[in-house]
């Protein structure tokens, strides 16, 4: 399907799309009725090195996930959802932007870049979202210590 | 020191490579035409050129001298808590806004990490802070679909799950009247919203114990069974609630001073709805019917009668509209509740996943084993992933759980309509005067919460 390889997570239809692959299968997934991009995510697999992928398919330490949603039910699926998975290697963490495609994944992918460091390129404004801009790391990543953050006005002396 | 590891060189080369632009609003003259693709054409597949002449809006040129850029927010009242927005004005028109955020960001997908499948709830409704429920529901539905159980879950449990879920859509939407009302300077109104959503708490309190936060809708099922006298409380608010609603018709919608403020106001088309990803009322405004609990039921909403309200100008007077309808086919839902909530169980008998009840800890070894395991170490869940999406009141609420097999979900995600509805913003302010921008912004109804989770 869209030249990749498919799965099914408890009843719902991923396709596990090549970094090189990609950008070309959610543009045929647009034009086949997905006219939405209900959500874009990441998972940093650092911790689970080995999981289970259909065959063809080696696992990276990331993995951007992007929800499509057609909603007037016409695709190739027949569902109205598809899930697209995409291994992303950590030594070079970067994939296209779908930001042409679906302008609405702009909000969704600085997130993306903010929390995992995973860079969209091409995208029109990748910038940090949610945190400070010059929050240092990427607090979803696994090796993110969770730990010891300065807290400011701890040390006014006043004590 | 910041919160990194020692600093891996991965990092320090992204570092070097995006050079972590400021989030801000650039000034006109430092703008690219990609950026202002984003802020203008994109959406509508447009030409950069396309895009580039429809930056200027119509009858002013936009010169550098004569715009100004205005901070709103993130401390002022009519932005719902921490929003803050960037508006390129020149003398009161709005040429360019950028919503920006995180100011209320507390990290809760990574906290969720930390937190066993069974204190997951607690972490997750305090996201949407106005529609917990909804919250707590997504997180255990995609727990249950995950463990295999979500076919098993007892039929007066669904039930009651879908009670809650209406009467805090009729909450949620209720306090929507009421802020909208108070945005636009109908301060009586906001006393009217309150005064109703109170009554709805009050309810909320008498089958959870708490107004909110109520970590109520458990994985297999829902902490405790309605209170005895449940269902008088819940008469009581049918029956205080749609006399109320029509003194709301009276107060706002057929008022011209209201209609002035909403009608054409923040016009969004469809295309770009759906571009944008907007759900729940601010794309129905534009005449979509999309309405999860009708494409793809989810509890038991097949089996009962309502109409999906969609406006068909797109404008904040029908999303404000949408919103009123909606409180009346919650009631209409929740009367078809009434007359069909089954009796039996409300969770789950399955000791790997429900804690026994408090009084079996007493008398029986094994149940004292399993309640202790279920709160130290908590169920275990199959390695796997899964995303489940439900209609919440500002739209798609989506959790997607990834598990690696162990007791604490491996990544919590939470698809917050409340984040995605917002890039709707510089969309339907451009060209608009400052006093829109605050119908606009109360009209898309975001909660700051849900936003920066």
């Amino acid at each position: 399907m869209y030249g990749c390889v498919v799965g099914d997570s408890y009843g719902q239809t991923v396709v596990f799309a090549a970094r090189d692959q990609y950008l070309d299968a959610v543009k045929a997934m647009a034009d086949d009725g997905f006219s939405m991009c209900v959500d874009l995510t990441a998972v940093d697999y650092l911790e689970v090195p080995e999981r289970a992928l259909p065959d063809g398919i080696a696992a990276e330490r990331f993995e951007v996930v992007v929800n499509l949603l057609d909603l007037a039910g016409r695709n190739q699926t027949g569902g109205r959802r598809l899930r697209v998975r995409v291994q992303v290697p950590g030594d070079d963490p970067a994939v296209p932007t779908l930001f042409d495609l679906y302008p609405g994944c702009e909000a969704l992918e600085r997130e993306v870049y903010d929390m995992f460091g995973i860079v969209f390129t091409g995208h029109p404004d990748l910038t940090r979202i949610l945190m400070p801009e010059e929050w240092e790391g990427y607090p979803l990543r696994k090796d993110y210590d969770v730990g010891a953050i300065p807290v400011q006005f701890k040390d006014t002396g006043a004590r | 020191m910041s919160g990194t590891t020692a600093v891996d060189p991965v990092i320090a080369s992204l570092v070097h490579q995006t050079a972590e632009d400021a989030q801000e609003m650039k000034p006109r003259s430092e703008l690219t035409a990609a950026e202002l693709m984003r802020e203008v054409g994109a959406v509508l597949r447009m030409s950069e050129a396309e895009a580039a002449a429809l930056g200027s809006v119509e009858g002013l040129e936009p010169d550098e001298d004569q715009t100004m850029i205005l901070n709103m927010g993130p401390a002022h009242p009519s932005t719902h808590g921490v929003l803050r927005l960037m508006l390129e004005l020149q003398g009161e028109t709005v040429l360019r806004c950028k919503p920006i955020i995180g100011y209320l960001h507390t990290g809760m997908e990574k906290t969720g990490e930390a937190l066993t499948y069974l204190q997951g709830g607690t972490n997750v409704t305090r996201m949407d802070y106005l529609s917990p429920f909804f919250n707590e529901l997504v997180f255990a539905m995609a727990t249950e679909q995950l463990l295999g159980i979500s076919d098993e879950i007892p039929e007066r449990a669904v039930w009651i799950r879908m009670l809650m879920s209406e009467l805090n859509r009729m909450s949620s939407h209720l306090l929507f009247l009421a802020t909208n009302g108070m945005d636009l300077g109908a301060v009586s109104m906001m006393i009217y919203g309150w005064r109703e959503r109170e009554e709805v708490l009050r309810f909320f309190q008498t089958v959870t114990g708490l107004r909110m936060n109520h970590n109520y809708v458990r994985t297999g099922g829902v902490a405790a069974d309605l209170p005895r006298g449940w269902r008088d409380g819940v008469l009581h608010l049918l029956e205080l609630i749609p006399p109320r609603l029509d003194e709301y018709d009276l107060l706002l919608t057929g008022q011209p001073i209201w209609r002035e403020r909403l009608q054409g106001v923040g016009v969004l088309t469809p295309t770009e709805a759906i571009a944008l990803a907007a759900t729940g009322p601010t794309l129905r405004s534009t005449g979509v019917e999309w309405d999860i609990r009708r494409a793809e039921p989810y509890l038991r909403y097949d089996d009962v009668d309502f109409d999906v309200i969609v406006g068909s100008y797109g404008d904040s007077f029908d999303r404000y509209a949408i919103r009123l309808h909606e409180v009346r086919e919650s009631i209409r839902i929740v009367h078809q509740i009434l007359d069909r909530m089954p009796p039996g169980d409300v969770r789950l008998q399955n000791k790997k996943v429900t804690p026994p009840p408090r009084a079996r800890i007493d008398e029986s070894m094994e149940a004292l084993i399993h309640h202790f395991k279920l709160f130290t170490e908590g169920f275990k869940v199959p390695e796997g992933e899964v995303y489940v999406a439900i209609e919440s009141p500002r739209g798609e609420l989506g959790c997607y759980l990834a598990s690696d097999g162990s007791a604490k979900p491996y990544r919590v995600h939470i698809r917050a309509p409340s984040f995605v509805n917002l890039q709707t913003l510089p969309h339907m302010m451009r060209g608009r005067l400052v006093a829109d921008a605050v119908a606009i912004i109360s009209s898309i109804d975001p909660v700051l919460g849900d936003v920066d989770r």
